[in-house]
């Protein structure tokens, strides 16, 4: 089953067609994979990224869940505890939070608390992010709360292939993996996505190489930082792109690579900027790359705001090409 | 509300169960052994932290005598000490972990005293999060399903962790694929110095039973048999592919909620009422009325357990603390597991208390 097979595979595959080709080859590779979440079974998930599984792999495997979070994540805890290799989905990223006690507190502390004992291989999915016209309750950009407790990965992948690679090895890793889906990636553009592809955690990838200043970022941000740097490729500055796609772990070297070459960085997220995962990039580089600058470290993120429905003040609030190449601009002429 | 306290202890119906009463018994003895000697770790100010299960003792033996040890999955909580000595978890590894010392096989001591978890025990590690593990136990069960194996999954907790919203979720998705799960409630009609009608305005929580698609069941939890045959009935309805069932234990709470507690909060009376429920006389009784104790044999069974206690305790006492350097390990799958589990996996699961007893299993 592929929900690809209705296009010519030379085209590719949507980055949301990714996520289901992942769980559809990880689930027929490895019975001990599940899926536990709502809506995933007859409507294939509210974003269709289930679509068929359950067809495929019957009720069982792919449950349906009564709306109750915490124990989507907490079953997802005691399965993964007795060998399975669970793959919990949120509806929407706004919505883990009912599931952050058995995330943080819980499966982000099993094998730390039971000196290696005990370990929790499992996956939290969710689809995050603005510029859909969600309003606060279906926008919001919370992979910094997982960032903060050891013991989680956090992978937020920004291309089909990349979220392909990376589902899978999210699934086959022995620690509890966060992962965001941005929704405006979803059906962005498609790139062929290899079947047996496994793209490592805690490995950046340089989007686009460049000269005069880096932009570091992960997830939306890459689309938004492509679009910017095409903007100023006209004004004659050379960007480039390293996407993080793991947060947790972080690429360290590449970033120090980058910023070695530019000298001038410029950290680009959609979540508010305070206490916002750029402002650990900007302390990494701080710390450790002070020398290496040639001007401050700039950050674009959110405004500290929850997020309006109205397109008007979201577009205010949330990052756009036309932002960052603004600020690249200033930056470059620093 | 029924009283269970004034009930005549259930009787010994057949050898295995004649034997299983006095088994429980000695498992009694050396939980309260143990315990004294917490106490007094405490006092010395070496143990700065104790928790103490005195009253739900014979539950929690009880209760732990109707699993199949080692094959279906323990689900306990902080106060599961009896639970843990009937498991077959000995006195030095729960006095290693309370002295903070390094071969504490649970957690290495990262966590507070009695935080039991034991993998090869398929055991899950106890966290201080009233309820956060009935969520676990739902997915244990849920893995029994999908693995196609009969294991079922026990929780234990008290009720005031019943009122947690986890509690509910769990009993809900346990109830709606009938997963082979079993809740356990140690109630003890107080959860620190909240009463048992502040926490919920119903009897018994296994009135909530029916509620949530499986049956509940309330037992005098100083009852030894009366606990023992409620729990085996849930577990084998588990086993058999019938489902989930709450079994509401009403159990004493003899002592302070922790070392941390002065009990202020509680009447005289309400502490002579606590006391007054013992179910350690009343086993004792029981067993006397059956034969199974003879007269002044308790004095020598108690002697040995004290004995054991001390010198478990005092070979806690003499082994040394962890590294400072070790406090990031195991933060992430990669390092080897802590020595000592990797001794214990070698040894297998060892001897239970109840292992050599013709339950039916
Ligand atoms: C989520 C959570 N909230 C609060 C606490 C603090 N706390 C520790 S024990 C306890 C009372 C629990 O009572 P109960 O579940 O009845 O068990 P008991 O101690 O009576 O055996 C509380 C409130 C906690 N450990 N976890």
């Amino acid at each position: 089953m592929s929900v690809s097979q209705d296009r010519p595979a030379a085209e590719g595959i949507t980055l949301l067609q990714a996520v289901t080709e992942a769980l559809q080859e990880e689930m027929a590779r490895d019975p001990r994979v599940v899926l536990l979440g709502q809506d995933i079974g007859r409507k294939g998930g509210v974003f269709k990224t289930t679509v068929g599984l359950q067809e495929q792999f019957g009720p069982l495997r792919v449950l349906d869940t009564p709306i109750a979070e915490d124990v989507i994540a907490g079953a997802a805890v005691g399965a993964a505890m007795m060998g399975l290799r669970p793959v919990a989905e949120f509806q929407f990223a706004d919505y883990i939070f009912p599931a952050l006690d058995q995330i943080v507190s819980q499966a982000a502390t099993v094998r730390w608390r039971s000196v290696g004992g005990w370990g929790v291989p499992a996956v939290f999915r969710a689809p995050c992010g603005a510029g859909v016209r969600g309003g606060v309750y279906h926008s919001q950009s919370v992979e910094a709360f997982f960032c903060h407790t050891p013991g989680l990965k956090v992978v937020v992948p920004a291309t089909p292939r990349d979220a392909k690679g990376l589902l899978k090895a999210a699934i086959r890793d022995d620690d509890p993996v966060v992962f965001f889906e941005h929704k405006k990636s979803y059906r962005r553009y498609r790139e062929i996505a290899p079947a047996d592809e496994v793209i490592p955690l805690g490995v950046a990838r340089l989007d686009r190489e460049g000269r005069d200043l880096s932009i570091v970022t992960y997830g939306v941000g890459v689309h938004h930082a492509r679009e910017a740097a095409d903007l100023l490729a006209s004004d004659g500055i050379s960007v480039e792109i390293l996407d993080l796609r793991t947060l947790i772990p972080l690429d360290h070297e590449a970033i120090a690579r980058t910023v070695q070459k530019t000298n001038k960085v410029l950290i680009l997220h959609e979540a508010n900027k305070t206490m916002g995962f750029g402002a650990e990039i900007a302390a990494f580089i701080g710390e450790e790359l002070f020398m290496d600058l040639d001007g401050p470290i700039v950050r674009v993120a959110a405004d500290d705001c929850h997020l309006p429905y109205n397109g008007p003040e979201e577009d205010a609030i949330i990052p756009s090409p036309a932002k960052v190449a603004d600020a690249v601009r200033r930056l470059a002429a620093f | 509300m029924t009283s269970l306290d004034t009930e005549k202890p259930a009787a010994p119906v057949n050898a295995a169960e004649r034997a299983l009463l006095r088994r429980i018994y000695e498992v009694l003895l050396l939980s309260r052994a143990v315990e004294e000697r917490f106490w007094v770790l405490s006092r010395q100010g070496v143990a700065s932290f104790v928790l103490t299960p005195r009253g739900h003792d014979v539950a929690q033996i009880a209760s732990a005598a109707a699993i199949r040890r080692g094959h279906d999955s323990v689900w306990p909580y902080y106060r599961d000490m009896a639970l843990a000595l009937a498991l077959g978890l000995t006195p030095f590894e729960l006095f290693a972990g309370s002295l903070g010392r390094d071969c504490d096989p649970h957690s290495g001591s990262r966590q507070l005293t009695l935080h039991i978890s034991s993998p090869r025990l398929r055991i899950g590690s106890v966290s201080s999060e009233i309820a956060a593990h009935l969520p676990h136990a739902v997915g244990a069960a849920y893995a029994s399903r999908v693995l196609g194996d009969d294991r079922v999954a026990v929780a234990w907790f008290g009720d005031g962790a019943s009122s947690e919203g986890a509690t509910h979720e769990a009993m809900n998705l346990a109830g709606i694929h009938q997963l082979p799960v079993v809740f356990f409630c140690e109630n003890n009609d107080i959860a620190i110095s909240v009463p048992h009608h502040l926490q919920m305005p119903i009897a018994s929580l296994a009135e909530r039973g029916p509620a949530y698609g499986m049956p509940g069941v309330r037992v005098d939890g100083t009852d030894a048999l009366a606990v023992y045959r409620a729990t085996r009935t849930a577990v084998a309805r588990a086993r058999a592919g019938l489902g989930p069932s709450i079994v509401d234990a009403h159990v004493p709470r003899i002592t302070s909620h922790s070392s941390q507690d002065d009990d202020q909060y509680r009447t005289p009376q309400e502490k002579a009422a606590a006391e007054a429920r013992d179910p350690l006389p009343k086993l004792r009784a029981e067993l006397l009325e059956f034969g199974l104790l003879a007269p002044g044999e308790e004095a020598q069974l108690q002697q040995a357990a004290r004995a054991r206690a001390l010198e478990e305790a005092d070979r806690a006492l003499a082994s040394p603390e962890p590294a400072p350097a070790r406090a990031r390990r195991w933060l992430y799958a990669g390092d080897p597991p802590h020595p000592e589990l990797a001794r214990l996996e070698a040894e297998g699961i060892g001897v239970g208390p109840f292992d050599d007893l013709d339950l039916p299993s």
